[in-house]
């Protein structure tokens, strides 16, 4: 099989489109940090959680593929592996956050730690110097073998290499422990110390359950795309869209049992530090909140894709993966926003247009960014070992 | 079913021989297209596409287990709510009597019991074992089945069925054999 496997021009469009987006939302949003810096940050934070979210959960697949094979990923392997390489973009949209460290941290503002002792107590870790030194850390772990994978796999496209394939794997195994590693630091980090006074340690795998309910949220609707044009329509099957409605559903349902599994330690245990979470997460508007993603992420999603015919439908599977998309935005804000009213006297639920405009913005570039990564290379991997396999009729 | 007599009291069905998997695929289809719906094919290994080519009729199985699993699921919470609400309410730690966090396990553990007995009860219901006799072991050359022959069963329940023309449709599909199943 020695065809190319060109991405379509079409793709241009969409980063022409994703690029206005862009210019847009940070345009909308710049004007936002002059009338309220505060809002700006808070919401700049949850955006870029979310997009940084699919680019990390598009890493973990990519890895659990390397390790597992299969043709699901085979299929996908390329347009993963483009959203690992938005990595070096978000770790520059990281450069916002470091700026309003004060905005968005109790702990990073002197005057709040000096009149709380819990705070002093964790400020061993919770400092700023500590804070950038892993965030660095955090993303060396993600892009050092992201890096290397990718350009193992662009070897695939010369010439076929046995030992490529098996080294691919050899690097996937460590990556996948140390990106779950550093991926549960990073969410104490980046949303548990949003309230340093409250804990849970089902928070880090609650963070990575998420990113892989957003990778494949993400990656169904661009396998969509692709499967509508030449050269992947001859190459994408029903099989193919049946197995990421598979694993869709089965990480819908881990995610669930991590926050299930939390809610449930947190009512047994009954400790009055730790049932503030849900305490201020079912008062007023948030009780709605919780609700939306109880039956959004969970129920209408898990009862839709327990179907066969749904699932090998890709454009009924990609309508799910999409409501899956701003379920994921609800359950970040759901998790940081609250944490933002604390000790301002006001828990209510206050959406704001900034919310909109970073969602926008972040988006829109880090979607050019995408699809510019996805016009680089051929669409699959042309001497990849199994691809004849993957791509095999029915 | 269709109100008319068949002649034929003995016969269960028609049963066609093949030599390959292919040629039982074939003959599947073309059944199919002839407007025949009471199928079944042998093997003597499962072949997923003898599956597609019959077109695979949807078990009821999954809907019994769903009913298993909602009625555990709430006769496993309501039952909890009864005991710690109506029956004997206590005060456990400030929480209140219904305390339906602490009631999602035990009803999880009742939506799985109930569906796997739904399950297995359902499976056992619906193909109707253990069955001691069926007329299909009735053709000498049937026991090939387990071996390296390929058979198709039009069954006479089949609102197409017509001893003479399903005979004649069955031996067109180029078969080893065609043998009259005796009831």
């Amino acid at each position: 099989m020695s065809q190319v496997f060109a991405p379509p021009p079409d793709i241009d469009r969409l980063r022409s489109r994703a690029w206005l987006a862009a210019a847009v939302g940070i345009a909308v949003s710049a004007g936002g940090f002059f009338l309220d810096r505060g809002q700006f940050f808070r919401s700049y934070l949850v955006s870029w959680l979310f997009w940084l979210g699919i680019a990390l959960g598009c890493y973990a697949v990519a890895l659990l593929h390397q390790l597992s094979r299969g043709a699901w990923g085979l299929m996908i392997r390329r347009a993963l592996g483009a959203a690992t390489r938005t990595l070096p973009l978000l770790l520059l949209l990281f450069v916002p956050i470091v700026v309003g460290l004060s905005e968005i941290y109790v702990w990073a503002r002197p005057e709040a730690v000096a009149a709380d002792e819990v705070i002093q107590q964790k400020s061993w870790y919770l400092n700023r110097n500590g804070f950038l030194l892993r965030a660095a850390l955090y993303f060396l772990i993600w892009m050092g073998p992201a890096w290397l994978l990718n350009r193992m796999s662009l070897r695939q496209d010369a010439a076929a290499d046995d030992r490529t394939f098996r080294r691919m794997q050899g690097i996937a195994a460590p990556a996948l422990g140390l990106y779950c590693l550093a991926a549960t630091f990073a969410s104490v980090d980046w949303l548990m110390s949003l309230n340093p006074h409250w804990y849970s340690s089902l928070w880090g795998v609650n963070f990575i359950g998420g990113h892989a309910v957003s990778a494949f949220a993400f990656i169904i609707p661009v396998a969509l795309f692709l499967a509508g044009r030449k050269p992947m329509d001859e190459q994408f099957q029903p099989r193919h869209f049946h197995d990421y409605g598979k694993l869709l559903l089965a990480f819908v349902m881990l995610w669930t049992y991590f926050q299930l599994s939390q809610l449930i330690i947190i009512w047994s245990g009954n400790l009055p530090e730790e049932v503030t979470f849900y305490l201020t997460r079912t008062e007023g508007g948030w009780l709605w909140v919780s609700i939306l993603l109880a039956v959004g992420h969970f129920a209408l999603p898990f009862v839709l894709l327990l179907s066969r015919d749904l699932k090998r439908d890709a454009r009924k599977l990609a309508w799910v993966a999409v409501v899956l998309l701003v379920m994921r935005w609800v359950d970040l804000y759901w998790q940081a926003a609250p944490a933002f009213a604390h000790g301002e006297g006001q828990h209510g639920l206050h959406l704001h247009w900034l919310d909109l405009s970073t969602m926008v913005g972040i988006g829109g570039l880090w979607l050019a960014v995408y699809f510019g990564e996805l016009k680089k290379r051929p669409l699959l991997p042309a001497f990849e070992p199994y691809l004849r396999e993957a791509v095999a009729d029915e | 079913m269709n109100g008319v007599e068949q002649e034929t009291v003995g016969t269960y069905g028609l049963m066609a021989e093949f030599e390959s998997p292919t040629g039982l695929i074939a003959a599947c289809e073309a059944a199919r297209e002839a407007g025949y719906t009471k199928l079944d094919a042998y093997t003597p290994y499962p072949i997923e596409a003898v599956w597609e080519a019959l077109g695979h009729h949807k078990s009821k199985v999954p809907l019994l287990v769903l009913l298993g699993g909602l009625a555990g699921a709430s006769g496993g919470f309501l039952f909890q709510y009864w005991v710690s609400v109506v029956a004997y309410p206590m005060n456990i730690g400030g929480r209140p009597f219904n305390s339906w966090v602490a009631f999602l396990i035990p009803s999880f553990e009742m939506m799985i019991l109930l569906a796997a007995f739904a399950a297995v009860l359902g499976m056992f219901i619906l193909n109707g074992l253990p069955m001691p006799y069926h007329p299909v072991f009735n053709v000498e050359r049937f026991a090939q089945a387990s071996r390296d022959r390929y058979f198709l069963l039009i069954g006479k329940i089949d609102p197409h069925f017509d001893p003479t023309e399903t005979r004649r449709f069955l031996e067109g599909l180029a078969p080893v054999e065609v043998a009259e199943v005796e009831e």
